[in-house]
């Protein structure tokens, strides 16, 4: 009867439900139109017209009309630096996505298991992530990484190694400790938010999946991690993997502001310099929006083909 | 809050507080919110109150000398009190001003009627600033330093005013030099070697940037070497000089007597003045800042030659105003202009002194500039008007970014110094080419 009871009753085509139409038909575009103006306004014209950008000869200007063919997208290839900064995000996916992945579902599953204050751990780990990246590349820069010996690192390594000398850790190139400046503070940023996520899938997994497995011998540890919950978590590690992904080979704030952001320092840019900052300087600063724009298609035809393989693989999509 | 003691007015105000909101209260609110927002618009705006009919907006970068703010707002409130027609917004704008925000703010109808940056081939090509030949009798061009024409002038037209001169000295701490019996170095082996000996280890040798010195000597060097990075037209940089000068920087940095990662950068002093280094390069500027925090302890000499066949250098920098082509009061900008930084001396003087230490770019006002006539500011203004090296506007920031690629993968990859540079000047060529058509 309940279920019954849900489900809509046919409505008699009469002049009050065409009237109930109309009216749910204007609502729906006055919902809608705020929405619908800022996407075009904002998103779909600039794409048009960064992508008419992308063909025409366009330095200190952001007209379109000086068509040059596909010159843009030959430059952006055939420039070094952009070959490099697509090397340096790979570098930087490769560390930064298993290592959030692990942390994350190891976190999930220490908070998981607690019985007690669950709430407080969840919240103090999910913190980090109200935090912007600027303001937490800066503290890293400047007072945890800096050079000097009163930095945190450098009295921690005095204090726990008695290494004496500041280690050098951003603009340093033997051992490039900048990547450790680098993955640490994005790590601590969007760890908490992929527990929550790995948190929600753990909670779908039913209990009686476990008791069923302990009946049959199966005792909890990496027995039960590896046959129950890494399975059944498939579809979240999916989505995490692949907001993963994208979200890496997006990576701008923390690399722009460890490395020296303004134009006063910008000689330790070259250590890791991902697309999104070789792009900003083609574009913003060389003032090349042409240039600018025909890199940022081809890095969105990158994202899209990284993202589609992906799914592939994984099978995003499919039932599990 | 007790209620019995509420007055009736203090009544219906709570009443209205808790009132339910209604749908157009709510249409209201949003609206003046998100007008509010947009309309804050870009950094701090004052505006000096003007019956007038014309209104000019004027753009500063933000000055990190404490006092210059108020400082600008003031000229601008002065300039509505003698043209009671003209109200001025002056424009404090923080952040990546001349590289990124300035040149996006020139693209729209927008922009600042005047603001002040470098004069470059590509804004002028672009159309996005008018000449100032007519501001220049020829008594106010005699007035000016050919280096502050020269910048300034693209296809024989001079396109900026000169409002304040900067440039670089390399500080020593007297004492710690004597301590170690280091004499003020005079060629880049003296240099690292005096950096060499001077570090202790928590007290290094020296400091250029936390980029060891990749920005603060890109340009310089090579010139310190007797070669230049651009004249005429002609990119001349690609040379053994420029490599020998860039292959020191590298030596400098692999010494590990360099100060980098410092909470802050080469342009402020504290870095210096807290103990960090016995040595730093870093602005005039910064010289009232030494002597609070040091005394008289420090000595100051232009950045060293790279050798017997070198010179020394510092560089001549600074800001300049120019008079954006969009503006509906041209003519207005300009007369504003000249007001401000040709006729207005004493506001000059105290742009250029009260704040930090700058040379005032008119010749007779920095004459006459007290500050500056007893070393060592004396020294440092002698360096600037002998060995002041300037970079003409046809350099571009690609330009400056293809040579920061490669002396950085010199110094930090350990990239062939012959190679990067040939590769850099190659780029240059191209960039060039294309911005000459």
């Amino acid at each position: 009867m309940a279920v019954q009871s849900l489900q809509a009753a046919p409505v008699p085509v009469t002049a009050a439900g065409r009237r109930r139409d109309r009216e749910a038909m204007i609502a729906f575009w006055l919902f809608m139109s705020p929405m619908l103006l800022g996407l075009i306004v904002f998103t779909f014209v600039p794409i048009v017209w960064g992508f008419l950008l992308s063909f025409s000869r366009a330095q200190n200007t952001v007209s379109v009309g000086d068509f040059i063919g596909f010159q843009n997208y030959v430059d952006v290839l055939r420039d070094r630096e952009f070959r490099r900064s697509l090397i340096t995000i790979l570098v930087f996916t490769a560390f930064i996505v298993p290592l959030t992945y692990a942390a994350s579902l190891g976190l999930a599953m220490l908070v998981n298991g607690v019985n007690w204050g669950r709430g407080i751990f969840r919240t103090a780990f999910f913190i980090p992530t109200a935090i912007s990246y600027v303001v937490a590349s800066l503290i890293w820069r400047m007072s945890l990484f800096n050079g000097i010996p009163s930095g945190v690192a450098n009295i921690a390594i005095y204090e726990w190694f008695g290494i004496e000398n500041p280690i050098n850790w951003i603009a340093g190139t033997d051992p490039p400790w900048y990547w450790l400046v680098l993955v640490t503070v994005r790590l601590w940023l969007q760890v908490g938010f992929y527990m929550i996520i790995f948190i929600a899938g753990l909670q779908e997994i039913p209990r009686s999946l476990y008791e069923a497995a302990w009946v049959d011998g199966a005792r909890s540890g990496w027995t039960t991690f590896r046959d129950i919950t890494l399975p059944m978590l498939r579809n979240t590690t999916i989505a995490v993997m692949l907001l993963l992904f994208i979200n890496a080979f997006q990576a701008f704030d923390e690399f722009f502001n460890v490395l020296g952001g303004t134009a006063a320092t910008q000689g330790n840019r070259g250590l890791a310099r991902p697309p999104l900052v070789y792009l900003y300087q083609v574009a913003f600063q060389d003032a090349d929006y042409g240039r600018g724009s025909a890199g940022a298609f081809i890095l969105t035809a990158i994202i899209i083909t990284v993202t589609v393989v992906q799914g592939r693989l994984f099978g995003f999509g499919r039932s599990a | 809050m007790r209620t019995d003691r509420l007055t009736a007015v203090e009544r219906a105000y709570n009443r209205r507080l808790v009132a339910p909101l209604t749908r157009r209260d709510l249409v209201k609110t949003v609206t003046v919110a998100a007008g509010a927002v947009v309309f804050a618009g870009y950094g701090k705006s004052t505006v000096a109150k003007a019956q007038g009919n014309i209104r000019l907006v004027q753009w500063y970068h933000q000055y990190g000398e404490e006092g210059t703010q108020d400082a600008a707002l003031r000229y601008a409130e002065e300039y509505t009190t003698v043209n009671p027609n003209v109200e001025v917004e002056m424009v404090w704008v923080p952040g990546d001003y001349e590289a990124t925000v300035l040149p996006a703010a020139l693209l729209t109808d927008e922009g600042p009627d005047v603001f002040e940056g470098h004069v470059t081939q590509a804004l002028v090509d672009a159309g996005q600033v008018v000449p100032l030949d007519d501001l220049y009798t020829p008594e106010v061009r005699a007035d000016f330093h050919p280096n502050d024409i020269a910048t300034a002038t693209v296809d024989g037209k001079i396109y900026s005013v000169k409002m304040v001169n900067d440039t670089g000295v390399l500080y020593y701490r007297k004492s710690l030099l004597e301590e170690a019996g280091v004499q003020p170095p005079t060629t880049m082996d003296e240099v690292i070697a005096a950096a060499n000996t001077l570090n202790s280890g928590r007290v290094k040798g020296l400091f250029l940037g936390n980029d060891g010195g990749i920005t603060a000597l890109l340009t310089l060097a090579p010139q310190s070497a007797g070669t230049d990075i651009l004249v005429n037209n002609e990119i001349v940089f690609n040379n053994e000089r420029t490599v020998l000068a860039y292959e020191k920087i590298r030596e400098l940095n692999d010494s590990g007597a360099l100060l980098v990662g410092a909470p802050t950068d080469w342009w402020d002093p504290s870095a210096f003045t807290g103990g960090l280094a016995a040595m730093q390069w870093t602005g005039l500027w910064a010289m009232p800042g030494i002597r609070e925090g040091i005394g008289e302890d420090f000595g100051i000499v232009p950045w060293p030659a790279l050798d017997a066949q070198g010179v020394p250098v510092t560089f001549w920098g600074g800001w300049a105003e120019m008079v954006n082509a969009k503006s509906r009061n041209i003519d207005a900008a300009k007369a504003f202009v000249r007001w401000l930084w040709i006729e207005n001396t004493a506001n000059q003087q105290d742009w250029n002194l009260s704040y930090g230490f700058h040379v005032p770019p008119r010749l007779s006002a920095a004459a006459e500039a007290e500050p500056l006539k007893t070393p060592p500011p004396a020294d440092a203004v002698r360096y600037f008007y002998e060995n002041g090296k300037i970079l003409p506007p046809q350099w571009t920031p690609a330009m400056g970014t293809a040579l920061t690629n490669a002396l950085s993968n010199i110094v930090k990859n350990g990239a062939p110094a012959a190679e990067e540079v040939a590769a850099a000047a190659q780029t240059c060529e191209q960039e060039l080419q294309r911005l000459l058509g």
